[in-house]
């Protein structure tokens, strides 16, 4: 039947046979190399993984959750200063960061298309982007630290948030920009204008990215270290609401603890790793499950 | 090809007389600039009150530039710009002091893709009403249901007012934008292309819908599809190259053009 229909194509007989044979060793050979390098890629990041979960769980402890780290040398403790400090200075990032970064997304996305501002905005923002973290440390070491004389949690906020700036002003831009012209066009053709179009359309058409933007700036700096040595700094003693003095975090405390001598240190700052870990890689799928229904329509 | 002598002066012994024709639009010596490239060159042309007229021509012909010229929507680009004279009810819409707002809540624009907002059936209806009227929620449902009517959706959707328009299939979305717009109450509806992404059935309702909008609105339709121009319309004006070529009554563009370029272009021998 089907040789008699003429909308059904055989494969011609002739066709494997035309192929050159150099044709068909170059393309195992990349095939080949491909497989190669992913299985490197995901043996190295399987054995971080796994060697992680080993420690971490042998780490985990009843009181991880319930105490603050413990003196040097001395058994027993948890993380539990860390794990809330952590939670205070990367809320203290966010707040700051949403507004500015999702604004100013905003600004290179609808307002500043084609101007010369925003190409130079667009630029130093990916300057920014790729910056050392340990930079945005020293600047706000000067900037914050010095001048108040103390390590502080608002610092560590601050530099947090430098850090989740670029990465919201980014990811906001690009979402909108994936958000169709037409629609702008339809808003403006009922007579609306650019900051109603702005707030009621097209921010909502771009919310899931500009959210999923927003969870990646949290992945991003629920993990930095170098910017908080400089800022926050430690505090081995329960989180006090002062954020006038240092205040304890997982980066720092882990950095601290597992250079310390101290097997106990050393558990906590696998245990610690571990949490965070699991934290970014939760926050990641939820980034991911936010993106979806988008992408399905 | 001398666009003046296209415009309907004398010749219009068919159809309706003469004396119920109003003229809602006027344009007038009409250019358009996409940058440096002469997209309308010099255009001349009226459109009548309460009539479909349909903007015919090849690909680039500058029909959808003259539509966009109407509400001025080009102006969000700042490199495109028109110059003469689009008058509405003998006022130039071109001047730079027209409000720009003002104007497109009196022409409405539905586009080729279906653009339902991403909210509400319900919410999408009322996005227009809400900019410039402040009605209290029951004469605001009224006029949301009124709309929909009148866009022969309200059946389909009147039970999920609630729900996103973006969930709707395209024929239904693209009536939702007109529901959209006709509730504004304009006094023109450009049409660009409103049919070009729906599939046949869709496009026979979105066509038996403009035959009962002609009512009260003055529509402009943009249309790549001749059947459908010389079925819902009753002015056609043919485009080539930046320029009208010829403009009169469908019957009289479709059985007999006074141009070759037109009887060419609508045969299908062009190119």
């Amino acid at each position: 039947m089907d040789a008699t229909n003429p909308l059904v194509t055989t494969p011609s007989p002739l066709r494997a046979s035309r192929v050159r044979p150099g044709r068909r060793v170059a393309d195992r050979a990349l095939r080949i190399s491909c497989l190669v390098a992913t299985v490197v890629g995901a043996v190295v990041l399987g054995s971080i993984l796994l060697m992680l979960i080993v420690e971490g769980i042998r780490g985990l402890s009843p009181t991880l959750f319930t105490q603050p780290t413990p003196g040097p040398g001395s058994e027993g403790g948890g993380i539990a200063n860390a794990i809330l400090g952590s939670l205070v200075l990367t809320t203290i990032g966010i707040v700051v960061a949403t507004p500015v970064g999702v604004m100013a997304g905003t600004y290179l996305a609808e307002y500043g298309r084609g101007s010369k501002l925003a190409d130079i905005i667009r630029f130093l923002n990916d300057v920014l982007l790729s910056a050392p973290s340990i930079l945005i440390g020293l600047f706000v070491y000067t900037l914050m630290v010095r001048p108040m004389g103390t390590y502080s949690g608002w610092a560590g906020g601050v530099a947090l948030a430098i850090i989740a700036v670029p990465v919201i002003v980014r990811t906001t831009e690009d979402m909108l920009r994936l958000v169709p012209g037409t629609l702008r066009e339809a808003g403006a053709a009922l007579g609306a204008p650019p900051s109603k179009v702005i707030t009621s359309v097209t921010w909502r058409a771009a919310s899931s990215g500009i959210v999923t933007g927003i969870i990646l700036a949290l992945a991003r700096i629920a993990g930095e270290t170098a910017p908080l040595l400089f800022t926050a700094l430690n505090n081995n003693s329960w989180f006090s609401p002062n954020l006038m003095g240092g205040v304890a975090n997982l980066p720092v405390m882990i950095y601290q603890f597992a250079l310390s001598p101290y097997p106990n240190w050393q558990g906590l700052a696998w245990a610690g790793a571990l949490l965070i870990t699991t934290t970014i890689l939760a926050l990641s799928i939820i980034a991911r499950l936010v993106i979806k229904p988008q992408n399905a329509r | 090809m001398n666009a003046a002598s296209a415009l309907p002066t004398g010749d219009l012994s068919r159809g309706n007389a003469a004396t119920d024709r109003a003229i809602r639009i006027a344009v007038k010596n009409l250019n358009f600039y996409y940058g440096s490239f002469h997209g309308l060159k010099n255009v001349n042309l009226n459109f009548y009150d309460r009539k479909v007229t349909a903007l015919i021509g090849p690909s680039g012909c500058g029909k959808s530039t003259l539509l966009r010229c109407f509400n001025r929507i080009y102006s969000l680009y700042p490199e495109q710009r028109a110059e003469g004279e689009i008058l509405l009810d003998g006022r130039n819409v071109l001047d730079s002091n027209v409000d720009l707002n003002e104007l497109r809540s009196r022409i409405g624009m539905v586009f080729q893709k279906p653009t339902p907002f991403p909210m509400s059936i319900y919410d999408n209806v009322a996005f227009g009403l809400r900019l410039y009227e402040k009605l209290p929620k029951a004469d605001l449902d009224v006029r949301v249901e009124e709309s929909l009517r009148k866009s022969a959706l309200w059946d389909e959707v009147k039970d999920k007012l609630k729900q996103a328009g973006t969930g709707l299939s395209g024929g239904q979305q693209q009536r939702l934008c007109i529901a959209r717009t006709v509730a504004q109450k304009p006094e023109v509806i450009l049409f660009d292309e409103p049919t070009s992404a729906l599939d046949p059935i869709s496009t026979g309702r979105i066509e038996e819908l403009m035959e009962q909008l002609r009512d009260e609105f003055t529509i402009v339709i943009v249309t790549h599809n001749m059947q459908q121009a010389a079925r819902i319309s009753q002015y056609t004006a043919f485009m080539y190259l930046g320029e009208l070529v010829e403009f009169g009554q469908t019957d009289k563009i479709f059985m007999n053009p006074n141009e070759r370029k037109t009887q060419d272009y609508i045969t299908g021998r062009f190119g």
